[in-house]
């Protein structure tokens, strides 16, 4: 076994540290050496975005991130969003889940997209999320979730000019 | 998925990593955005024995003009280089090609220097910066040399990067106003480019068409001889040896290079 390496992080506002292996992935920092379990891993290859968390507010996969590489840096978990976080609200009023295992994911890949982009357009939210996958929801509804929670009218956001007529 | 145990460092400025370097020689792998080199640790098809992080050398991190050309440092991640003013109004290929790299996640880690390291001939940035003619800045304790890109790759996953060596900077032309255009096909979101064709001031880089990024030479010459753009796209597969794949044949990928070369002509034009 290689020598362990201390790591000081700040997740969801409070400070953490222990002595980890380098080869420990940031999920797993977060899940096993902190206890926080709302990242979920689900490919483990970079794939489906459930790992998806903040890292100094940019969305990152953390399955794909050592632990060692985001020593002294600030990381964001679902867990750390408030009650009333106006993406989890958009998310729970327009039936942004089903099974909920993307979720977690999903919430975060779409706080680091709004924070870059605060009014973005549908096509910047499906392309914003495209490294995120659901098995569930068919996507419409995770979109519609995200341009509520931009402050926009999501019946107004997607109206394709196109399929109004016949 | 698991990587072998390894040990860390993480230097704290380029003339430390690159100490370590030439004490550990391949013993040891840089670790930049790990996007590339993680995935492949997980499946344990890699296992250095020291892994050395540069992946937050704010030395490595920079986009500045010189000259005539832009020099952006190898640690520079896909994501700035995407949204960058500088390369948006001097060098626009490269900001537009990096923004259809995987994913935004992917873009928030990946670098460029990262990207042309790992010398997969499916890489999107490699044969961008193939197109624009650029050079790779390499420095070891020995010193350091400018190598032309059309000389830094040798083979799949080979450059002539020496293993003490670290690549630090990126040089591309200020290409401004001439016409360019990036043309990447793929079928599913988030995928790799089946074949990619970026064009920029009549050169074009074709990408997953060989064992290395191409220069798609047989259409240059024909557009420097004053052919057509449907002429001269109908010769872009010529000397390329495109691989066979669970997503496409050998002649479709040729197909896609005439055809994808035709269109980024066509849009580079205007
Ligand atoms: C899901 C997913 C989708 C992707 N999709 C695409 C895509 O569509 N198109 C595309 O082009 N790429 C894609 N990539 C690859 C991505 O762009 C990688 O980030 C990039 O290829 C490698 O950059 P990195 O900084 O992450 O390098 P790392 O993974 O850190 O390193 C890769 C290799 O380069 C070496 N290296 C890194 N930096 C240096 C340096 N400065 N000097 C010398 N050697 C160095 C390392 O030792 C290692 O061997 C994807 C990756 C993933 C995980
Ligand atoms: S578990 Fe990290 S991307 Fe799927
Ligand atoms: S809600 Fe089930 S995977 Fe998205």
């Amino acid at each position: 076994m290689s020598a362990t390496v201390k790591v000081d992080m700040t997740v969801n506002g409070t400070g953490t540290s222990a002595d980890v292996e380098p080869r420990l992935l940031l999920a797993h920092y977060l899940r096993d050496v902190v206890g926080l379990k709302a990242t979920n891993i689900g490919c483990d290859t970079t794939s489906c975005g459930a790992c998806t968390v903040l890292v100094d507010g940019e969305s990152v996969k953390s399955c794909t991130v050592l632990a060692v590489q985001a020593d002294g840096t600030s990381v964001t978990t679902m867990e750390g969003l408030e009650e009333a976080h106006p993406v989890t609200a958009a998310f729970r009023a327009e039936h942004g889940l089903q099974c909920g295992f993307c979720t977690p994911g999903m919430v975060m890949a779409s706080v680091g997209l709004l924070s870059e982009n605060p009014t973005p357009t549908e096509r910047e939210v499906r392309e914003g999320l495209e490294g995120n996958l659901c098995r569930c929801t068919g996507y419409h509804n995770i979109v519609r979730a995200v341009l509520a929670a931009s402050g926009q009218d999501p019946q107004a956001a997607t109206a394709h000019p196109s399929r109004s007529g016949a | 998925m698991i990587p072998v145990g390894f040990e860390y460092a993480r230097p704290g400025s380029v003339d430390e990593a690159l100490a370590l370097l030439t004490e550990h020689g391949e013993d040891a792998t840089v670790l930049a955005g790990g996007h590339s080199l993680l995935p492949v640790m997980k499946l344990r098809l890699a296992a250095p024995e020291l892994v050395i992080d540069i992946g937050r050398l704010p030395e490595l991190s920079y986009i500045t003009v010189d000259g005539d050309e832009v020099a952006i440092g190898a640690g520079t991640r896909h994501s700035t280089v995407e949204t960058s003013s500088v390369l948006a109004t001097e060098c626009p290929l490269l900001p537009a090609v990096a923004a259809t790299v995987g994913d935004p996640q992917v873009r928030h880690r990946g670098t460029l220097g990262g990207s042309l390291a790992h010398a997969d001939p499916a890489s999107d940035l490699p044969a961008a910066v193939l197109a624009l003619g650029g050079d790779v800045v390499l420095r070891s304790t020995r010193g350091e040399r400018k190598v032309p890109i059309t000389s830094f790759y040798t083979g799949v996953f080979s450059t002539v990067k020496e293993p003490d060596e670290l690549i630090v900077e990126i040089r591309v032309p200020r290409t401004g106003t001439a016409g360019w255009a990036y043309e990447k096909f793929n079928r599913r979101a988030n995928d790799w480019a089946i074949v990619g064709v970026a064009v920029v001031d009549g050169r074009v880089g074709l990408v997953n068409m060989g064992s290395t990024p191409l220069r798609a030479s047989t259409t240059e010459a024909a557009l420097a001889d004053g052919a057509s753009i449907a002429d001269a796209a109908a010769l872009a597969d010529q000397r390329t040896d495109p691989p066979a794949d669970l997503t496409a044949t050998a002649d479709y990928r040729r197909h896609l290079a005439r055809i994808l070369t035709k269109r980024a002509l066509t849009t580079a034009a205007g």
